[in-house]
């Protein structure tokens, strides 16, 4: 078995990519805003219905490869009936798990941690942040996330 | 070693597979396997001797070319000016051509939309109203610089649309030539998708038109450049490092009249022939369109290039990559859920692919495990995966130094990878 076999494909994040979580569309969204990989043309959008400050609900369409649909599926049981600031601080750690400026042993990950292997392959990284941005974006009420490629470098 | 200017050493007799040796860069293990280089179509690896001819250069010419009096000066310039006399003889340029060194096709692309154009109103070719038409096959190099051209001059671009196995076709290109077309721009084959259009009747029907027509050449100049003075051609722009040659150098040639019309797009040194503080008269081609210092060591290591594919000879590569195209886009077409793009391109270099329910970037993970290198994703040509509605590709595109062993790699590869994602 080769290591992205092991590392990257585990079997959480297959079985995520072939029945993602919260896939489609809300109703009413009070939020939304979408995220788009230049090198494949990949899109994810986001909505959100919030109440307050609380995610009360969220979900996530488009298409990618298995790493985005994974994190982007685990992203909202992640952040589902959460706060906010809940959402950006899991955010911030995540990032920083797959840049390599955080340790997954002692990032507070849950079932994310599963894609923690993402950050030995770096032209993938990209991948498993835009549901993330298109998230981040929703928040903060704007429509449409661009690229990605600038919030990584 | 012989020198650039020596005429080409006759076709060898060889098999192909020998000249894998000469690729030092080949020579490695990626994860353990031996690496399968199949993303040609994005660059080639440069053979031993073009390196050799760079290093001499450097080692034992190199200075700025066009001035100095002194002997290195001397040197350089004529090492410049043999690499452009070794290159117009390898694209069959006559008389009535000239070559210009650029940094690569998308510099030269960008010379000709932008060169149309910048003269400004009542000079320039393109005027409001005009019409520009490129294919709806092109890279993104030959797309951009023409929406940009048609915004700044007030001309209109449009799309020559290919069907839905992504052929071009002549009725079509008939129906959009107006009296008012001024610009073709056209691939010799598409980089997405291998497609090889009627280049040199649409050309013509395009010329006779009273247009200018652009061909861009980069993905046929490593197998199958087209001969110059056959087309009705007056811009063919390519790149070096898509044919065993240095990155950062390409060409473009094109007929005289033609390139004499373009605005340059880098003013300064070199470019002049007088020059005041008020004005300055610009110098004939090629100077003209080659301001500032250039790349003499790419032209050199260019040149190189062009002679080691004559040594090799173009017809022996020409049928190796076809018959390694046809090879892999049988294997990879009986792999279930696979769907190969433009299935009839078999003059094609490069076989392009999508697989149900798996996508490309996971594909080129499992592959670079194995240590085989392919590129995925829409290769930028956006527009024309819109087109097809089928999302980004897998692509493997093949070289004189690859091999059917390595094709068969790719296929037992990707069968894996669909099963390991499925």
């Amino acid at each position: 078995m080769s290591s992205a076999e092991n590392d990257l494909y585990q079997e959480v994040v297959l079985e995520h990519k072939r029945a993602p979580r919260n896939f489609g569309h809300l109703h009413h969204p009070t939020h939304q805003a979408q995220g788009t990989n230049p090198s494949c043309g990949d899109r994810v959008a986001v909505e959100l219905l919030l109440d307050g400050q609380r995610v009360q609900d969220i979900r996530f369409s488009g298409q990618g490869c298995a790493i985005c649909m994974a994190s982007s599926s685990m992203m909202t049981e992640a952040v589902k009936g959460r706060d906010i600031a809940a959402a950006q601080a899991l955010q911030r750690h995540f990032r920083a798990v797959l840049t390599g400026e955080e340790d997954p042993d002692e990032a507070p990950l849950g079932k994310l941690v599963s894609l923690a292997g993402v950050r030995q392959y770096p032209s993938r990284i990209k991948c498993a942040l835009l549901g993330w941005h298109a998230l981040m974006h929703a928040i903060a009420g704007q429509q449409d996330a661009g690229g990605t490629e600038e919030s990584l470098s | 070693m012989p020198k650039l200017h020596d005429p080409p050493a006759p076709a060898a007799t060889r098999p192909l597979a020998d000249w894998r040796a000469q690729f030092p860069v080949l020579a490695q293990a990626i994860h353990g396997h031996p690496l399968a280089y199949l993303d040609n179509a994005a660059t080639t690896h440069m053979p031993r001797q073009v390196m050799q001819a760079m290093q001499d250069f450097e080692t034992h010419e190199r200075a700025n070319i066009h001035r100095g009096v002194h002997t290195l000066s001397q040197r350089a310039t004529d090492a410049f000016e043999a690499a452009r006399a070794t290159l117009k003889r390898f694209i069959g340029a006559d008389a009535a051509h000239e070559l210009v060194f650029t940094s690569g096709t998308t510099e030269s692309l960008n010379l000709v939309a932008q060169g149309l154009w910048a003269a400004g109103p009542g000079q320039a070719w393109l005027r409001p109203g005009d019409r520009i038409i490129v294919s709806g096959l092109e890279h993104h190099a030959n797309l951009v610089p023409w929406q940009h051209a048609a915004r700044m001059s007030g001309a209109e671009l449009v799309v020559l649309r290919p069907d839905a196995q992504g052929r071009l076709h002549e009725g079509d290109l008939a129906a959009l030539l107006s009296p008012r077309t001024r610009v073709l721009a056209l691939t010799a084959g598409a980089n997405a998708t291998g497609e090889r259009p009627p280049y040199e009747a649409m050309l013509a029907m395009a010329r006779q038109a009273g247009a200018l027509t652009v061909l861009d050449a980069a993905q046929a100049v490593g197998h199958a450049a087209p001969a110059l003075a056959a087309l009705e051609c007056d811009f063919m722009a390519f790149s070096g490092h898509k044919m065993y040659g240095p990155m950062g150098i390409g060409v473009l040639a094109g007929r005289r009249d033609a390139l004499e019309r373009l605005h340059p797009l880098r003013l300064g040194g070199d470019m002049v022939e007088d020059v005041s503080y008020e004005r300055a008269i610009y110098a004939a081609l090629p100077a003209r369109l080659e301001g500032g210092t250039p790349n003499v060591a790419g032209a050199v290591g260019l040149a190189a290039a062009a002679g080691f594919i004559e040594q090799v000879g173009r017809a022996a590569i020409d049928q190796h990559v076809h018959a390694l195209r046809a090879q892999a886009a049988a294997g990879l077409a009986a792999l279930p859920g696979v769907t190969v793009l433009a299935p009839h391109a078999t003059q094609a270099a490069l076989v392009s692919f999508v697989a149900e329910d798996v996508h490309p970037h996971d594909i080129g993970t499992l592959l670079d495990e194995r240590g085989i290198a392919v590129r995925t994703g829409h290769h930028c040509a956006q527009p024309l995966h819109d087109h097809f509605g089928l999302g980004p590709t897998t692509r493997a595109s093949f070289a004189l130094y690859n091999t059917p062993d390595e094709v068969e790699h790719l296929v037992a590869g990707v069968a894996r990878a669909l099963e390991t994602m499925r």
